[in-house]
């Protein structure tokens, strides 16, 4: 357009059409969180184009089970915004090698994001990185304040006070002890094994181990949160096998159970919903432990299209989600997903506030099964939940389980063979 | 039309015999829709599970090597062979259940002394026509142990006891959701049935009464026999419908077809190996590979009726 113009021999009209340019940068973003459109519209948009005049931002989310097919097509046909919404590992590491996502590993605020939050977007080596991490979900268990007053209950900090806590609910019968249900398979692996797994394979060290071909998944840690899942089954609800995500919700949210293993994720909702107080524990520690871990998983960056003409603005806007009004703004407008810069932000939820605090007196870690380890076939992270339904339904035992993980995972990555 | 209608002309033009253009020009639209729409995806299809896709994306000319995966490797041909033989076990309930209900169903709805047929042929036929979303969901909450009318129903009756959490358990819950589509869809052989029930003459039925045949003798002896060749075509839908399916056990199981792939059949392990399921990345070619098997499954089976049970089938002519 500016070369036209050029062409067109008036210096005036090219001042004029640059100053124009520079004015009207719109930048698209491809977003899988149609849920949050209004926050970004009517928030954090607002707060960017304020401190940045000249940068247009308009959010453009695609339906979240359609979003990375139609995000491929975009960008095959480059019809793709110049923003992207990563998703977490390989499906974004895919675009970045394919050359569709832009290297972003100088971006000035790249170095306000911890290792463990860049691995998300980052190659496996971790040299380049083409995503900026903006959320994280950290996994723990929401309760029923109320109903923990009621019975007089503390809030248990290791396993044996968890098992007497759940003990105590089963014996008044009030309440059931414990809202879980294995129909749709992940709560059992996400909200049951990578919830409380961490704290038995010590974190990043025993992911990095698993990863390095280290540590077998039959190993001692990596099979007793298999066991400490089947210790949960008689606290479950009647008929947990066909009990389904939102049964669970709707179960605690309704005050009917006292403890729901899950995730800050649920926070927003929860306040809709829960008319009760709530409070929340991190995963209880096995004996002997003193050093807590927690899954402080990484869900969704912002990376940048190689095509996209706006480059430059782009990279001002991403560079601005690692300030601490970004930050504040994020954390604030959607409870439970925490901004994963070092800027420093306040969160006003209490529920947050209590996840969120968990940062700074335990080890995070991600889902053990998400980097590099399911690549293959079988998924690993698809059999985890299988095999972590299967022995809360008491099919499999926890040895057999693991077992059949690792000779999942043996068959076809080479650091296991 | 009146034989006296014809021209001398017309009958000239007969004679001539010229390139009768209508033929062409009256079939273009459905055979062009029908190729681009149909014809054309179904070869592309074949042709993608020839290839594989290396890690720059770049496509390579295998042959048969998805399918010797699929077949040979033992995961692979474990999961292929668990889903076509639960979606065998589907149809099966479909043949036992579905169609003797539906062909008993529309034997009373013709009986002329029934009162408020048009309701009942409604009310049955109703869920036919509801989506897989709706009836997956109404009947997950049924059923469910938490909030569902069954266990409540069943304590009523002092049967409570009998109730387990059906969709949750392995042994369970493919028979379970089989039963839910044969709910859904029992109005369509019923409808089927019932009319061809109806265009049965009533001379034929005249005479069998002259002949002492009536009540359920007459229905064994006279109704099925001329209604044998719907019921195949019945069947033929059903087979194809049932190694089809998708939606129901999406809906209610998820892509993971819990619990413990019980209910994985070969659509849904279709839908998680060509779209891949969270983590898991999509794979077009086995995806292609298995729908081609898919295929071959159904055309299989097609052809078997086609060839040796409709040829043998006796028509009538009234």
């Amino acid at each position: 357009m500016t070369i036209t113009r050029l062409t067109a021999g008036s210096l005036a009209a090219a001042l004029l059409a640059s100053t124009a340019l520079a004015q009207d940068v719109t930048l698209t973003i491809e977003s899988w969180r149609n849920d949050d459109i209004g926050i970004w519209r009517e928030q954090i948009i607002p707060a960017f184009e304020a401190a940045n005049p000249g940068i247009r931002l308009d959010f453009q989310p695609t339906a979240p089970t359609q979003y990375n097919s139609a995000l491929n097509s975009k960008l095959d046909a480059g019809t793709a915004g110049d923003l992207i919404t990563c998703r977490a590992f390989d499906a974004s590491l895919q675009l970045f090698q394919r050359g569709q996502l832009a290297d972003l590993t100088d971006l000035p605020s790249m170095s306000s994001y911890s290792d463990v939050a860049r691995s998300a977007w980052s190659t496996d080596d971790g040299s380049q990185t083409f995503c900026v991490p903006l959320a994280s979900v950290i996994h723990g268990f929401i309760y029923n304040a109320d109903a923990f007053a009621e019975l007089g209950l503390e809030v248990p900090t290791t396993e044996e006070e968890f098992y007497a806590v759940l003990d105590a609910i089963q014996a008044d019968g009030s309440y059931v002890p414990m809202a879980m249900g294995i129909n749709d398979q992940w709560e059992a692996a996400t909200m049951g094994y990578a919830n409380i797994g961490v704290n038995h394979w010590r974190g990043e060290e025993g992911r990095m181990a698993l990863i390095a071909g280290e540590t077998r998944l039959t190993d001692e840690q990596w099979v007793e949160p298999f066991r400490q899942l089947a210790r949960w089954v008689p606290y479950l609800g009647r008929g947990f096998e066909s009990q389904s995500y939102p049964d669970s919700q709707n179960l605690f949210t309704l005050g009917r159970a006292a403890i729901y293993p899950s995730g800050s994720w649920e926070i927003a909702g929860f306040r809709e919903q829960a008319d009760f107080e709530m409070g929340a524990f991190a995963p209880p520690l096995p004996a002997g432990a003193d050093t807590c871990y927690i899954s402080d998983h990484t869900d969704m960056g912002m990376g940048l299209n190689a095509a996209s003409p706006n480059a430059e603005a782009a990279r001002v806007f991403l560079d601005w989600l690692g300030s601490s009004e970004f930050a504040n703004l994020f954390a604030n407008a959607v409870p439970g997903f925490f901004p994963l810069s070092s800027a420093e932000f306040s969160i006003d939820d209490p529920l947050a506030q209590e996840f969120v605090s968990w940062r700074d007196r335990c080890e995070s870690s991600i889902r053990p099964f998400h980097q590099i380890v399911s690549r293959g076939t079988p998924n690993l992270s698809n059999e985890s939940w299988n095999a972590s339904a299967n022995v809360m339904r008491g099919t499999t035992t926890p040895e057999e389980a693991a077992a059949a993980l690792q000779e999942g995972l043996a068959s076809w990555y080479a650091p296991h063979q | 039309m009146p034989k006296s209608d014809k021209s001398p002309s017309d009958r000239q033009a007969i004679g001539r015999r010229p390139i009768r253009w209508h033929i062409a020009v009256f079939l273009a639209p459905a055979v062009l829709i029908y190729t681009a729409i149909m014809i054309i995806p179904l070869f592309g299809t074949l042709n993608l599970s020839l290839f594989t896709r290396a890690d720059d994306g770049s496509r390579t000319f295998v042959g048969l090597a998805n399918f010797a995966t699929l077949f040979g490797d033992p995961r692979w041909s474990q999961s292929f062979w668990n889903a076509a033989w639960n979606n065998l076990w589907f149809f099966i309930i479909h043949m036992l259940v579905q169609n003797p209900i539906g062909i008993a169903l529309a034997a009373i709805l013709s009986s002329p002394r029934l009162r408020f047929a048009t309701f009942y042929r409604t009310a049955i036929f109703l869920p036919a026509i509801l989506s897989f979303v709706i009836v997956g969901f109404v009947w997950k909450l049924i059923l469910s142990p938490l909030w569902g009318v069954a266990p409540t129903f069943l304590d009523a009756v002092g049967m409570g006891e009998w109730f387990a959490p059906w969709l949750g358990l392995e042994r369970s819950a493919l028979t379970t959701l089989a039963l839910i589509s044969v709910w859904q869809f029992v109005g369509i052989p019923m409808m089927l049935i019932y009319a061809a029930l109806l265009s049965i003459p009533d001379e034929v039925l005249e005479a069998a009464e002259m002949d002492g045949v009536t009540g359920a003798a007459q229905f064994w002896k006279i109704k099925l026999p001329l209604i044998l060749p719907t019921i195949g075509i019945i069947s033929i839908l059903t087979f194809v419908g049932n190694f089809n399916a998708f939606d129901l056990i999406y809906v209610t199981q998820g892509a993971l077809a819990g619990p413990n792939y019980s209910t994985d059949i070969l659509g849904s392990f279709l839908f998680r190996t060509f779209f891949g399921f969270q983590l898991q990345l999509g794979d077009p070619h086995m995806g292609a590979t298995v729908a081609t098997v898919m295929f071959f499954i159904i055309l299989a089976g097609v052809s078997v009726y086609l060839f040796l049970i409709q040829t043998r089938l006796r028509r009538y002519q009234f």
